[in-house]
Formats: C-alpha cells, structure tokens, sequence
C-alpha cells in the first residue's frame, strides 16, 4: 500500500528526471541541426600529433562553417565505432580491416590523404644489432636472439593500424604473430596507445614498432631515450586514408563526409599536412599522398602505397564507390 | 630527477594557468563541473529516496538490496562505460536521443555510476539516525512517509556527504567520459566533451606531462574547495 505522498513523490521524480534530460537532449540535438557538425572517428596516430585538432578542424571550419568532432580511438576501435553509426567518416591506416569495412557496405567512396613510414626503435646500445637492417631481417634477428639475450620486444597487441603492420612484418620475416611470436617470453604485450608503449619499451629497454609522429613527439618531450634502429624498407610504408559512411547502410551525413574528404585531397589541405610538424618536431610528419598518386612520382613511393595502401589494385574499387567521387572534386 | 621536475614544473604551470585565467582550462574545468553536477543532480533525484527507504528498512529484501548497491560502488567505469556505449550508440536501444560523445551523455553515465554510491551512503546514514528517534517518528508519524522526513531531517549530514562523494567520484572518473563523451574539442562548440579527467588523459599521451599535472592539481582544487564548503555547512547545521 503506498501513501498518497509517496505517490506524489514517485510521480515528481520521474517527471523532474525526464524534464532534465529531455530539456538537454532537446537543446544538444538543436544545436546539432542549426550548427553544422560533422563526426569523425580517428586513429590516434593522426590525432595525437595535434594535427587534427590544432590545424585540420580550425581551417576546415574557417572555410565551411562546420565543426569537425575528431574522436580518437586505435583503427579498429574507430572502425567498429563506425560500424555502430557513431561517425560519419573515419580516418585510418591499416588495409585490410579497411577493405573489410568496404566490403560488409559500411564506407564508401575511400580515398588515401597521406602516407609516412613505421620505424622500428629500441634501446640505444642495440643488443640486437638490427641498425639499418630491413625491417623483415631485423625482426628475424630479434626472434632469434632473443632467447638467449636480453632482448624484448613490446607490442601494442591492440588491433591498431599499427599493431596491424606489426602483425604483417612479422609475417614477412616467416613467424606468425598468433601463433609464434605472442608465447615468448621476451614478448611483451601492453595492450595500449603508441604513447604508452612507448614509455613501458623505454622502461624494459624493449624494441617496439611505433609511428614516427608519436615517436618524435616523446623524444622531443626527452620521456624516452629509444632510439630509431630501422626506418627504411617499403614494408614500413604507412597509408592513411579517409572512408565515409554509406549512406545507404546508415542514415549519416555522407555530404559533410564527402566535402570534408575532397577538402582533405585539395592541393592546400595537402600542402597543410606536409607541413605539419616541421616547425614543433623539426621534422615532417606526414607527406601528402596526393599528388604521388596523380603523377605517380616519386615512383618507389607509389609504387609502395599501391602495394601497402591500394585494394583491389586500387584507391577504392568501382563497387565501393556511392556517387562519382570524382566528379565532385 | 626526472619526476620531480615534472612535479615542480606542473605546479608552476597549474599556479600559472589558474593565475592567468587561462581560457581553456578554465572552460574544460566549467564544463567538468557542470557535467558531473549534472550527473549528481540526476544521480540524487533517485538514489536519496530509495537510499531512505533501505534506511528505514522493515520490509523483505532489504539486506539484500542494500548488499547490492554496495557491492555495486565497485562497478569499474570501462565496463560500465561499454555498457552504456552499447545502450547510446545510434544502432543500440537509446541510439535515437542521439546522447553519444554529448555532455549529456557522460552525465547520464556518471549519474548511473555514482547512484549506488549515493544510496548506500544515504541507507547508512538514516540507519545511522538514532534508533529512539527513528522509532518515535515511526510511532507519533501517522505515515511512513511523515517519519522518512522527519529522519532525513535528522541524518541530513550524512545525505550531504553521501552527495558529494557521488560529485567526487564523477568528476574524477575518466573511463565514462572518455568512452561516452571521446574528449571533443571544436573551438567555441557547444558540444564539446573534453572534460578534466580525459584532458589530462590526452596530454599524457601527447608526452606532455607538466600541463596534465597542472590539469590533475586543478582537478583536486575543485574537489578540495567544494568539501571545504560543504564541510562549512554542515558544521553551521550542527
């Protein structure tokens, strides 16, 4: 049996609850539809450089009135964020996940906006002796001596574009991640950010594959004394590329998406992302794919983003493809 | 050596951000405090009620429920947060309030974390009022809601503390504002979700250690001054 005050009481809390959402939930979607936003999932190599946020979104907003909400996340978190309709448009680096979300009719339209190159660091002394070696070779070395010497190797074991380039080279020096590497015991897993990673190889004076821009950023800082032992060879070639939401999948704003890509491949944004670093890092960051792809030159460098970045032989296959991208340009 | 200058230099860089009135931090410290006032708001309209009716007790149940909510404090925010991820996100059940990565969202979840908090505290507290009188309530008060009044006037320290530790616990949580929130920052958006905890998150994953230090002691500021206060008040209500 319940008093009528009680009754009053339970009805008054319900009402208030629902009046405090609903007036926020009311004024947040307004805002929403009178301000022009658009939702982009991002992989935090991009988005822990600053890039995004500092350069990207001002200057995009500055020239189109629309926000850009960057959400960092690793590129498999940004895709499944994708996956759920939380975005509308994702900003990645790692192939095949990338073909997979092509394929099951979540993006369309993809496009790659810029390229730069892993680099395996470690300890300064180099225990394993991998100093200039290919990035295949020098894996192979460290799987080999790492039994018998001090030698460790961290992994971010998170999905990430990054740790998917892990995965690969680990194959092209003949070991499978799953199934050879993961068990040893100089294997490290942290589970976590670049950053992070980072910092933890640091302490177990481990080798670790990381990107460059997270990379400069913490020496630059002096939080790590790791050093680059392994930056060339076309197998480090790191291809980001920008996918919007099919409209047809999920009810998105795939014009926003769409305009927010061709500013992404205009020859001033290029010119933005090149830039990028250069004064703060002393170093460049990103290079603009662009025009590599045009005029297919450097032709090394083409010929690796095909190779790393292309699918199907291409940008994005016809079958993945919602309006003439290109046309729009 | 290396620590310790963190330390010094987030000091001075706190003294100086808060000195200077910078207007970033000053807004992601705002939009912390409103965010999670928010979430106690909304957290309190529901839990001191039920934490009264656990209090007062005398039905079947109540241990258990009480054990519950207890045991509930210990919820850990990343899976919560995945939860409530799953629930807001536009293809799950609350997706069209279109709440994910909106300061309403992250309220939404703090206030779902801190509400155990709050009912067990407040239970305790009315369990706490002297027996007599809760018993003397009971009998002069024609109804029971009459006497949770009464007693609610009596345990009204405790309900303060029990609120306030849910506002402690929200605003220094990071799992929830991060999943649900994705510490957005659009110059001059109202929309944005960068708030203290995943502040302080980012920049230490940037590397850049003396300003998420500067970030941190402003965050315990905040919480320091608000006890102060309420320890004021509760004092001149004794």
């Amino acid at each position: 049996m319940k008093s009528k005050n009680e009754r009053i009481l339970i009805t008054g809390i319900i009402l208030l609850t629902i009046i405090t959402i609903g007036a926020i939930t009311t004024y947040q979607n307004n805002y929403r539809k009178t301000q022009n936003t658009i939702t982009i999932s991002t992989t935090t190599s991009l988005y822990d450089t600053g890039l995004l946020e500092e350069k990207i979104g001002p200057t995009f907003q500055e020239k189109t009135e629309i926000e850009t909400r960057f959400i960092p996340k690793g590129t498999g978190d940004a895709i499944e964020d994708a996956r759920q309709g939380a975005s509308d448009l994702i900003l990645v680096h790692a192939k095949e996940p990338e073909r997979k979300f092509l394929e099951d009719g979540h993006g369309v339209n993809r496009k790659i906006i810029a390229y730069n190159f892993f680099t395996i660091v470690g300890p300064s002394d180099d225990p394993a002796g991998i100093e200039g070696m290919k990035p295949a070779e020098a894996l192979e070395k460290i799987y080999f001596k790492a039994d018998n010497e001090n030698i460790i190797w961290a992994s971010r074991d998170d999905k990430s574009g990054t740790n998917v380039k892990e995965i690969g080279l680990w194959e092209s020096a003949g070991y499978s991640y799953e199934e050879n590497v993961k068990d040893e015991n100089w294997f490290r897993s942290t589970g976590t950010g670049m950053g992070k990673t980072l910092m933890v190889s640091d302490t177990l004076e481990a080798y670790t594959l990381a990107d460059m821009g997270t990379y400069l950023s913490y020496t630059k800082e002096n939080h790590i004394d790791l050093e680059v032992h392994v930056d060339e060879g076309k197998e480090l070639t790191n291809v980001y590329a920008a996918i919007p939401i099919n409209p047809k999948t999920h009810n998105k704003d795939f014009e926003k998406a769409l305009k927010f890509t061709n500013w992404l491949t205009s020859e001033n944004t290029q010119e933005l992302i090149g830039n990028y670093g250069k004064e703060e890092f002393g170093r460049q960051l990103f290079h603009p794919a662009v025009k590599v792809l045009e005029e297919k030159d450097p032709e090394n460098v083409y010929n690796w983003i095909v190779e790393y970045g292309f699918i199907e032989g291409t940008e994005c296959p016809e079958k993945y493809r919602y309006l003439n991208f290109y046309d729009n340009r | 050596m290396k620590t310790v200058s963190f330390f010094g230099e987030g000091v001075t860089e706190a003294l100086h951000l808060i000195v200077t009135g910078d207007p970033v931090v000053f807004t992601i410290a705002l939009r912390s405090i409103y965010v999670s006032g928010i979430a106690t708001l909304l957290a309190s309209l529901w839990s001191i009620p039920v934490g009264v009716h656990l209090g007062l007790g005398g039905f079947r149940g109540v241990n258990f429920l009480r054990n519950l909510f207890s045991s509930l404090i210990g919820m850990p925010t990343v899976v919560l947060g995945l939860i409530m991820y799953l629930l807001l996100t536009p293809k799950g059940p609350l997706g069209p309030l279109n709440l994910i990565y909106t300061p309403l969202g992250i309220s939404l979840a703090q206030s779902l974390l801190i509400t155990p908090i709050i009912i067990t505290f407040t239970a305790s507290s009315i369990e706490s009022v002297e027996n007599d009188i809760r018993e003397l309530a009971i009998t002069l008060g024609a109804s029971k809601f009459k006497s949770a009044i009464t007693v609610l006037k009596e345990g009204i320290n405790g309900v303060i503390l029990s609120i306030v530790s849910g506002f402690n616990r929200a605003i220094a949580e990071l799992g929830l504002a991060l999943i649900i929130g994705g510490n957005i920052m659009v110059e001059n958006s109202g929309l944005n979700t960068r708030v203290l905890t995943t502040a302080i998150n980012m920049y230490t994953v940037r590397g850049e250690f003396n300003i998420a230090i500067a970030l941190g002691i402003i965050l315990l500021l905040i919480v320091l001054i608000i006890n102060a206060l309420t320890n004021t008040f509760r004092r001149e209500k004794l």
